[in-house]
Order: C-alpha cells, then structure tokens, then sequence
C-alpha cells in the first residue's frame, strides 16, 4: 500500500537559513505521526508545505502518491483532502456555526445538511449549543477545538495538527488529544501532529518524528524510540527526572551513580565518569513508609508541589534533586499525601535510563 | 443677525412647503453622488481587494499613487473631466459636458481612488493567518478574498461614508462640468454658491440645511451598519 504521504529530500530556505533539509517522511494511512522538536526545529514548516501553504525550495512531496508540484486547480482538489489546525487558532468574525460550515459552504454543501453535520461536530468537541456564539469571544481553548472542529467537518484523510494544545489549560489539552485518538480510531483520519509535549507524542502517536534544526535526526515506531531516548529527544523533550552524576561500577556489573548531595542510585549500565540518566515518572513507586521491594533505588522526598491532572495526580519531590511522579487520585487520597510529606520513592534499576 | 433669522424662516418654510425646485436638487444630489459612489464602490473594492491581497512589483509605487489620488482637489478633476468633454476634447463626440452624466464621472474619478485606498488598506489589516486559514479549509482564491472582504467590512463601509461624503459636499468639479444650470444639472453644493452670490441666503441656508441632514441621515445609517457589523 502507498503511503498517504511522502516526503523526498525536502528542503526549505528562508531567507537563505535552512528549515529544512533533506527530509524523507513517510506517513501510512491511519497512522498517527507525531512530528517532534525544540521551537525553530522545522515541525511548522514541514506541516505548511505538507497543506500546500509553502512551496519546497527542492524536493518532492507526494500526497496519495500524486506529487503536489501540479497545477492550481489539481493543489485545490489535494488540499481539499486536508485539514489543517494552527497553534494559534485563528477563526472568522463571525459565529461558530458559519466558522465550522465555511469548508462545507466552500464545497458547495446546503445548509440543511451542513447543520447537521456542524452539530456532530460541535458535539465532537464538547461544544453542544455553541452554534450561535459569537467566534470572536471564545475562550484559546475553545477557541482551539472549534478551530479542530473546523478542520475535520469535510471529514478530510489527513490532519495536520500544528501544536494544537500549546498554551491550553490541561482541560482543554484533554479534550483535544481525545478527539484526535477518536477521529484516528473510528474514522481512519491520518494524523501529523507536531509538538514538544513529549507525553502527548508518546499517547498519542504511532510513528514519531525527530526534528533538530530542519534535519530529521530520527523516525521510526513511537514505542521504540520513545523506550530508548536519543540525548537529543531526551534533552529538549522535557523528558523528567533528568540527572546527572558520577558513575562507578559495583562488583555486580551494575553502577551507583552520585546525583548530588549523598544521594545515589543504582542503574544497570556499564559506563562510568559523568553520564546522564532520567527515570519515566510512571516507572516510580510511592509510599509513606519504606518499603521491601525488588527495586534496587530507594529515595526518602518531601512532597513540594501536588498538581492535579485528568486522572492523575503530579507530584514534585525534593529527594536531593527533584523528582516528578505520577500517581493515580485514588491513591493520592488514600495516602493521604500533603505538601511537605514526606514519602518514599522507589523504582528499579532497570528503569534508570541512560541518555 | 437679520439675515440669518430670515433665512432660517424661510428655509423651514422651504422644506416643510415640499418646494418643487428644492427637492429636485436634493434629488440631483443624492442621485449624482449616490451613482458616483455605487459604480465607484464596484470598481474600487475588487481592485482595491485585488492590490491589497496580491504581492506584485512596483506595489509601493501604485500605493502612494492611490493616496495622493485621495487628496485630488475636485476643481482639478473637473478641469480634467472639462477637458475630456468637451467638444473639441477626446471625448467630445459623447457630447455629456453639462449633464449629469459628466458630474457622475467627475465624482467617480474622486471616489474610486478613496474607495481603493481604503479597501486596500482595510483587506491588508486582515491578518495573513486569516487569509491562509481559508485556502487551508479549502478555499479558492475567489473564496478566499470573499471572505477576507467579508472580514474587513468595517473597513469597506468606512470607505463608503467617505467618499459619500466627499462627493456629496464637493462643488469645484461638478460646477465646471455640470454648469449649475436650472432644472438640468443644479445640485445642492452648486445651488447654494449660486443663491449666496445673488444674495438669496434663505434658499442658501435651506438647501445648506438638507445638505447636511442628508449627509448625517446616510452617515446614521452606514454607521449603524458598521457598529451592528463590530457588535456582532
């Protein structure tokens, strides 16, 4: 099967800066590919000459295997086949209702059945009854998943999604990733989502894309490259509970490392001197007491900030170096955790990751 | 003081007794100025929308043009449309010189460099990101300018009341080509510079009166579009 779409050796100049260099891109239909990296990367440029905004400096890029170097009329039925949501949302003077039926209207649709379709839409994003609202004064959030509603009411094969949830409060991010793994999932849509929310990528893509100034430095299966973190991605995606210490060998063959401050940890890795490792928050076990366990690490931490999320709580531990991890509210509640508790964090050494 | 009292007087007088004379003119007005800008709004927006979207070489250029056409004096442009008329002048043949067919073009040739002025500057407000948002969702061209002009209909209707304005109360252009004669081509601005030098100051105040009621009643109504428009 051909894939939706490719991109060949593409490259974009700004003013004589590269944006991109040399990119080959493939995207499968139904597949979600998140496109990551730092700001100035090149994630944005990518995503506008892939909706025909931007015209390649060189290279090829092919949509349903059709190169879109073609005449007007040929780029308009293609584009038509797209959706594009901006990370800024940028929406008409005009109601939420006109806004989300301009790409049926364009299309030549009635009115009749365009409202129907408007109110799935709306219902899609959590935004029943919003027709008759003024675009103008919506809420960045709102704002943003009407501009989502907008760009699949054609119901088009691709998406592409410019850091949608950028800025958003951690409700509106919600609702947005979910309508993505929805449409992704019951529709087919295939998604090109560009951010530098590392946790979005890893939920919600199959494929990722590593971007570093204008160059894919990596591509390949979300699970795979996201178990295994180059240092770059590792670097600038946020990725928590980076360290950096001292490592020694033990005569076991795993190594202590010496994050600071007396506190040590045991990875399994044979290198030593200064290296640099980070451990996934989700990979941390949390208790108020110390606790037997096969875990080789084992911290004593104050709790510093407790942050609610969706169906989790995020909680920042001073244990020499700050740690973050997540744990469910249930237990949240039933551990009776406070700001200034002190509790215990353990994982494994398995699960200290080497950048 | 006197003069003015009596001139008041009769002015009320004049309006309330639905003058035949009086009338008429206001009719010529409203008919001369109102056509100049209608045609000069049909021509003015789409090429005003058109230079003001599309990047082209020596666009600077046209647009600096545009903006001291905005500021032509209409005496000029009555001695230009004069010229052009007349018999002996290129378009001499038409035989239009002191009809109201001449005072709508000269007023056309004010109103369309406002009309594009203002219409390029309204639709190069509107953000780029509003222009890309379009063709993204699939627009054409065509559609994507419709809609930038939808956008920026505030801008647009402020060109209207301008150049309304500015035909309505001009006298320089349409007193050379329209010769302020009686029952023919006498319009409110012409008629009052008429009856002030023959000392008529009550028909003068009078008339003076409809033209600015007239010219607040269509600036009312184009103001309350572009409010009701900014409310929306």
């Amino acid at each position: 099967m051909r894939p939706l779409v490719e991109t060949l050796n593409l490259s974009k100049l700004y003013d004589g800066t590269d944006a991109l260099k040399n990119v080959n891109v493939e995207v499968n239909r139904g597949e979600v590919l998140a496109v990551v990296g730092p700001s100035g990367s090149g994630k944005t440029t990518l995503l506008r000459l892939m909706n025909l905004l931007e015209t390649p400096s060189s290279g090829q890029i092919l949509f349903d295997g059709r190169d879109v170097a073609c005449s007007d009329a040929d780029r308009l039925t293609l584009r038509r086949r797209m959706g594009m949501v901006f990370q800024q949302a940028v929406l008409f003077n005009e109601t939420v209702c006109e806004n989300i039926a301009y790409p049926l209207k364009i299309r030549g649709y009635l009115k009749k059945k365009s409202g129907l379709k408007v109110r799935d839409a709306l219902k899609l994003v959590g935004l029943s009854g919003f027709e008759k609202k003024r675009a103008t004064g919506l809420s960045g959030g709102e704002a943003q998943r009407v501009a989502l509603a907008q760009a699949m009411i054609s119901e088009p094969e691709l998406l592409l999604l410019d850091e949608p949830t950028v800025n958003l409060d951690p409700r509106n991010v919600s609702i947005i990733e979910s309508v993505i793994s929805k449409v992704n999932r019951e529709r087919g849509t295939t998604i090109i989502l560009a951010t530098h929310n590392m946790l979005q990528a890893e939920q919600l893509a199959t494929k990722v894309a590593v971007l570093r100034e204008g160059e894919l430095v990596e591509i390949g299966d979300s699970k795979e490259i996201f178990r295994k973190p180059s240092d770059f991605l590792a670097m600038f995606g946020r990725v928590l509970n980076v360290f950096t210490g001292q490592s020694q060998l033990t005569e076991e063959g795993t190594a202590i490392i010496d994050i600071g401050e007396g506190f040590k940890i045991e990875a399994l890795t044979t290198k030593t001197g200064s290296i640099t490792v980070f451990i996934r928050p989700e990979e941390i076990i949390v208790s108020k007491t110390p606790i037997v366990s096969s875990a080789r690490n084992m911290l004593k931490g104050k709790v510093e900030e407790i942050l609610a999320l969706d169906q989790t709580v995020q909680l920042k531990v001073d244990a020499a170096r700050q740690f973050t991890v997540n744990i469910t509210k249930k237990s949240f509640q039933e551990m009776r955790i406070n700001l200034g508790s002190d509790i215990y964090l353990s994982f494994k050494a398995s699960s200290v990751h080497i950048v | 003081m006197n003069i003015i009292l009596e001139g008041l007087v009769k002015a009320f007088w004049l309006i309330v007794s639905l003058d035949r004379e009086v009338y008429e003119i206001m009719f010529l007005s409203l008919r001369v100025s109102g056509t100049a800008v209608l045609i000069g709004a049909l021509l003015g927006v789409p090429s005003g929308a058109t230079v003001g979207l599309k990047e082209f070489f020596g666009k600077r250029f046209l647009m600096s043009v545009i903006n001291t056409l905005m500021g032509l004096p209409p005496v000029v442009v009555g001695l230009l449309v004069y010229l052009l008329l007349s018999t002996s002048g290129p378009l001499g043949v038409f035989q239009l010189l002191y009809s109201p067919e001449a005072m709508i073009i000269a007023q056309l040739i004010m109103v369309i460099p406002i009309v594009m002025g203002v219409t390029i500057s309204s639709v190069s407000s509107v953000s780029k990101a509003i222009r890309e948002k379009a063709l993204s969702l699939g627009a054409t061209n065509w559609q994507m300018t419709l809609k930038v002009l939808k956008e920026a209909k505030l801008g647009i209707l402020t060109a209207l009341i301008v150049s309304f304005g500015a035909a309505i109360s001009e006298v320089g252009a349409v007193m050379i080509v329209g010769g302020n004669i009686r029952w023919a081509t006498r319009v409110l601005t012409t008629a009052i510079v008429f009856e002030t030098e023959l000392g008529e100051f009550g028909l003068a105040i009078a008339l003076g009166l409809i033209l600015l009621l007239l010219a607040f009643v269509i600036n009312w109504v184009l103001t309350y579009l572009q409010w009701s428009g900014l409310r929306r």
